[in-house]
C-alpha cells in the first residue's frame, strides 16, 4: 500500500517545528496544501485501520446479508469501494444496520463515519438549519412509481381514474399520490393500508387497481409474487427521490473523499474501465505518456488522490474492488438479477442518464 | 378403545346441536390443518432456511471461530445432562423417585428425534449431522451417568455443582466474544439466535437481583430509597421499550466521548435489563405483600436479623408466589428481544429481515416468519417447563405425583 500522505520533508519541517516551538497548532503555518488535507474523519478511520459503515441491511439488491454472513448490494459495494480508496483492502469494512429513523443520528453522534443507505437529498436535510448533513452526487435516482398488472390495460396514470390504489398510509408516497391525482385533476381512492406487509398482499389478490411506492421497491417486491412478469410499472413518477451517501457536514474533506469515489465510479463506466480490464489499463497508461487524461484519473502522474487525502491511485484501487457504477448496477438490481430493473436515469449522460462526472483534473 | 368411544360420546356428541358444533368445528380445523400441510409440504420452497440456517443460528459470526460456538454447546449440552440426572437422582417431596419417570423418556424421545430429524431436514452437511447426534448422545449420557452415580458422589463435591452453571455462563461469554488468548469477535458480528439468547439470558439473570432490589426499596421505610424506587419503577414502565431502546443507542454516543460508549450490543441489553427490572420489582412486591407480616415478626423474634429474615424466610416464599408471574416477564423480555431489529442488530428477526430481502429469497416472508415462530415457541416454551418444573419442585404442599 503506497502511502497516503505526502512526501516526507514538509512532515519533517512539521515535526522539527513542533520539537522547536512545542506548539501543536504551528502545523497549520506549514504549507497545509502540501501536508495534505485534514480530516478528523479520515485520521480516525486510518487510525481504526476500518471504515465503519452504516448500510440498512435489508433492502433487496442494495444491502442484504447473504447466506455466507457477507453484506451484499450496491450499497454494501459502495462502503467496499471506499475502504479499498481508503485503506488499500475492500474488506476492511465494518458494516453497521441502521434503521431509516435513527441514520442521522447515528451519523452524527460519530457512531458510523458514512451512510451508505437509500437516502433522499433534500433541501431539510441539506441545511445546516435543517438536519445539517453532507450528501455526495446522486447515486441512485429513484423515484415514485405506480406498478398494475399488464393485463389490466393500465397504461397510463390517467387510466386510473375512480380506481382503487393500495399505498401505506402516512408515508410521503400517499402524499405524493394525492397531489399528483389532484393536479391531473383525476378522483381515485385510496386503500390506505398500515405496511407494505399488508397492501403488497392486498394488491396481489386484486383489491386494488394498483400500488403505489417507490420504483425500486415495487421492482422488488414484485420478484416475491406470484407471477412477476403479469405486472408493469407505469412510466411516470410521482416524485423524485434521489438518494445519495451521506456525510457529516463538519467535515468537508471526507466529503469530498466520498463525492469524488462516486464520481470515480461513474467516470469508470465512461471511461470503459472494468474490474477485468483495468489493470491492463493502468499498465497501458503507464506505457503510453500521450494519453494525459486517462494517467490523471488513474494516478500514474499528477496528485489528484492526494488533493483529496487519499492515494493517488484511488480510481484504480476503488474499481478493482467493485468495478465501475455500471458493473455495480447490473451485478445487484440490473436485469439479469431478479430485481431486473432498468437503467433509466442511472444511466451515463452519454447515454441519455442522469450520471455525470466532472473532469477529474 | 371403548372407553374412549363413550368419552368422545359424552363429550362432543352428547346432544344433537353438540354434534353439529363438533362436526363443524372439525371440519374448519380439518380444511385448516389440510390447507397449512398442503402449502407446508408442497407450496413452501423451504430452501430459504436451509441456506440460511447458520445466519439464523449465529448470524455473521465468523466461519473459523464457530468451532467456540460448539465448545460452548458441548458444555451447555454436557452440563444440561448432569444437571438432569442430578436432580432425578436426589428426588423431593414433589418427585416418586424414580430414575426415569414417564416425562423423561418422552423427553428424551423427543430430544433424539429432533436432533435427527431437523439437521437432516435442514440440509446440514453430514459432518455437522453427525456433530448434532453427538451433542444429543452426549446430553443423554451425562442424564443417564448424572443419575445413576449422581446419589453417591460426596457431599462436597456436590455443593461444588450449583457453581458450574455461573462458571459455564462467564466461560460462554469468554468463547463468544474472545480475549484471554481467543481472538475478538466484536458484538456487531453477534446475530440469529445466538444474540437473541444472549441478550435475554443476560437481561433475565441480571434484572432478578435488580428487581428483587426496587422492590424491596419500595417497601422500604426509608423515604427516599422509597420514592427512588417508585421514581424508576414509574419511569421505566411510563415508556414503550423502543423509546428506550432508541435512547440508549443514540443518546449514549453524544453523551460519553467516542470509545467510552459501550458496544451497542451490550447497550441494547442493559437498557432490556433495566427495562425488565422495573417489571420484574412489581412482581416480585406483589410476591411481598403476599407473605404475612407475622413471618417477620416470628423471624425476628427467633433472633433473625432483619437481612436474615429476609433472606431465610421472606424472600423465599414472596419469590415462590411471584414466580409465575416473573417467568411471564421472563417470556416477554425474550420476545421483547426482537425490539433490537428496530435497532438495527441482527437478531432473529433482524437476520430474518435481511435474509427476505436478500434477492434469492424474495418473497419467501411466510416460510422464514414460521420458523421464526416455531423458534421463539421451542424457548418460550421450554422457560415455562422450566419454571412449571421449578414451581413443582418449591410448592411446600406438593404431593408426590407418577410423573
Amino acid at each position: 500500500m503506497s502511502s497516503p500522505r505526502t512526501a516526507t520533508s514538509p512532515r519533517r519541517c512539521c515535526r522539527r517545528l513542533l520539537a522547536a516551538l512545542g506548539v501543536g497548532l504551528l502545523v497549520a503555518g506549514c504549507r497545509p496544501e502540501a501536508v495534505g488535507p485534514q480530516s478528523p474523519t479520515i485520521a480516525r478511520i486510518r487510525q481504526r485501520g476500518r471504515l465503519i459503515c452504516a448500510v440498512d441491511g435489508a433492502v433487496p439488491g442494495f444491502s442484504t446479508v447473504a447466506s455466507s454472513g457477507r453484506y451484499e448490494g450496491i450499497d454494501a459495494d459502495f462502503c467496499r469501494a471506499v475502504a479499498a480508496a481508503l485503506l488499500g483492502d475492500p474488506e476492511k469494512v465494518d458494516f453497521r444496520p441502521v434503521t431509516p429513523a435513527e441514520r442521522f443520528v447515528a451519523l452524527n453522534s460519530g457512531e458510523v463515519d458514512l451512510l451508505s443507505i437509500s437516502s433522499t437529498h433534500t433541501l431539510s436535510r441539506d441545511a445546516a438549519g435543517g438536519n445539517a448533513l453532507s450528501f455526495g452526487p446522486t447515486f441512485f435516482h429513484d423515484g415514485q412509481g405506480v406498478m398494475v398488472p399488464a393485463a389490466s390495460g393500465v397504461r397510463r396514470l390517467a387510466d386510473l381514474a375512480g380506481k382503487p390504489i393500495c399505498v401505506e398510509s402516512g408515508t410521503n408516497t400517499e402524499l405524493n399520490l394525492a397531489d399528483r391525482m389532484r393536479e391531473l385533476g383525476l378522483p381515485y381512492q385510496p386503500l390506505r393500508f398500515q405496511s407494505g406487509e399488508q397492501a403488497y398482499p392486498a394488491y396481489e389478490q386484486g383489491r386494488c387497481a394498483a400500488i403505489t411506492s417507490d420504483r425500486s421497491l415495487l421492482a422488488g417486491k414484485r420478484t416475491g409474487f406470484r407471477n412477476p412478469s403479469a405486472h408493469v410499472l407505469l412510466p411516470e413518477l410521482l416524485s423524485k427521490e434521489p438518494s445519495a451517501k451521506v456525510t457529516v457536514q463538519g467535515d468537508p474533506v471526507w466529503a469530498d473523499a466520498i463525492r469524488w469515489i462516486t464520481y470515480a465510479l461513474f467516470q469508470a463506466e465512461e471511461s470503459g474501465l472494468t474490474r477485468a480490464t483495468v489493470a491492463a489499463r493502468v499498465a497501458e497508461a503507464r506505457a503510453r505518456p500521450e494519453q494525459a487524461e486517462l494517467r490523471r484519473l488513474l494516478g500514474v502522474e499528477g496528485d489528484l488522490g492526494r488533493q483529496l487525502g487519499l492515494p493517488n491511485d484511488f480510481v484504480v484501487r476503488v474499481v478493482k474492488a467493485v468495478g465501475s457504477y455500471g458493473e455495480l448496477f447490473d451485478r445487484h438490481v440490473g436485469p439479469a438479477t431478479p430485481l431486473a430493473l432498468d437503467r433509466g436515469p442511472n444511466r451515463l449522460w452519454t447515454r441519455g442518464g442522469l450520471h455525470f462526472a466532472p473532469p477529474f483534473r | 378403545m371403548q372407553s374412549l368411544i363413550r368419552r368422545l360420546r359424552s363429550e362432543l356428541f352428547a346432544t344433537p346441536a353438540d354434534a353439529v358444533i363438533s362436526i363443524a368445528l372439525f371440519t374448519i380445523l380439518a380444511a385448516a390443518a389440510a390447507g397449512f400441510l398442503h402449502w407446508a409440504l408442497r407450496q413452501a420452497e423451504w430452501a430459504v432456511v436451509q441456506v440460511n440456517s447458520t445466519l439464523f443460528a449465529v448470524g455473521r459470526y465468523p466461519i473459523e471461530q464457530q468451532w467456540r460456538l460448539w465448545l460452548l454447546t458441548t458444555l451447555l449440552a454436557a452440563a444440561t445432562g448432569a444437571t438432569w440426572g442430578m436432580l432425578r437422582a436426589h428426588p423431593r417431596r414433589d418427585r416418586s423417585g424414580q430414575l426415569w419417570p414417564r416425562n423423561d423418556r418422552l423427553a428424551v424421545a423427543v430430544l433424539i428425534a429432533a436432533s435427527l430429524w431437523v439437521p437432516f431436514a435442514l440440509g446440514l452437511t453430514p459432518a455437522i449431522q453427525l456433530r448434532w447426534w453427538l451433542l444429543t448422545a452426549l446430553l443423554v449420557a451425562a442424564r443417564w451417568l448424572a443419575g445413576r452415580f449422581g446419589a453417591g458422589l460426596p457431599p462436597a463435591l456436590k455443593r461444588l455443582l450449583p457453581i458450574v452453571w455461573p462458571v459455564l455462563y462467564l466461560v460462554g461469554m469468554v468463547l463468544i466474544g474472545g480475549g484471554i488468548g481467543l481472538a475478538r469477535v466484536a458484538p456487531a458480528e453477534w446475530g440469529g439466535l445466538l444474540l437473541t439468547l444472549l441478550a435475554s439470558s443476560f437481561a433475565i439473570l441480571l434484572c432478578l437481583p435488580i428487581g428483587v432490589l426496587l422492590a424491596l426499596g419500595r417497601r422500604s421505610d426509608l423515604p427516599l430509597l422509597r420514592w427512588g424506587s417508585v421514581l424508576y419503577i414509574e419511569f421505566i414502565r411510563g415508556a414503550p421499550l423502543i423509546t428506550l431502546l432508541f435512547l440508549g443507542q443514540n443518546i449514549l454516543g453524544f453523551l460519553l466521548p467516542g470509545g467510552l460508549a459501550p458496544d451497542r450490543v451490550w447497550r441494547a441489553a442493559w437498557v432490556l435489563t433495566f427495562f425488565a427490572a422495573a417489571y420484574l420489582a412489581e412482581a416480585v412486591r406483589s410476591g411481598l405483600a403476599a407473605v404475612p407480616r407475622g413471618q417477620l415478626e416470628a423471624a425476628r423474634s427467633l433472633g433473625l436479623s432483619s437481612a436474615q429474615a429476609l433472606r431465610l424466610v421472606v424472600l423465599p416464599q414472596a419469590l415462590r408466589v411471584a414466580l409465575p408471574a416473573m417467568v411471564g416477564q421472563f417470556i416477554s423480555l425474550l420476545q421483547d428481544t426482537t425490539l433490537l431489529s428496530l435497532i438495527g442488530l441482527l437478531d432473529l428477526l433482524g437476520v430474518a429481515r435481511s435474509v427476505m430481502a436478500n434477492p434469492a429469497f424474495l418473497g419467501k416472508n411466510a416460510e422464514v416468519y414460521l420458523t421464526l415462530a416455531i423458534l421463539f415457541w421451542c424457548c418460550c416454551a421450554a422457560l415455562g417447563l422450566g419454571s412449571r418444573a421449578l414451581e413443582r419442585r418449591l410448592d411446600p404442599h406438593a404431593v408426590p405425583s407418577r410423573v
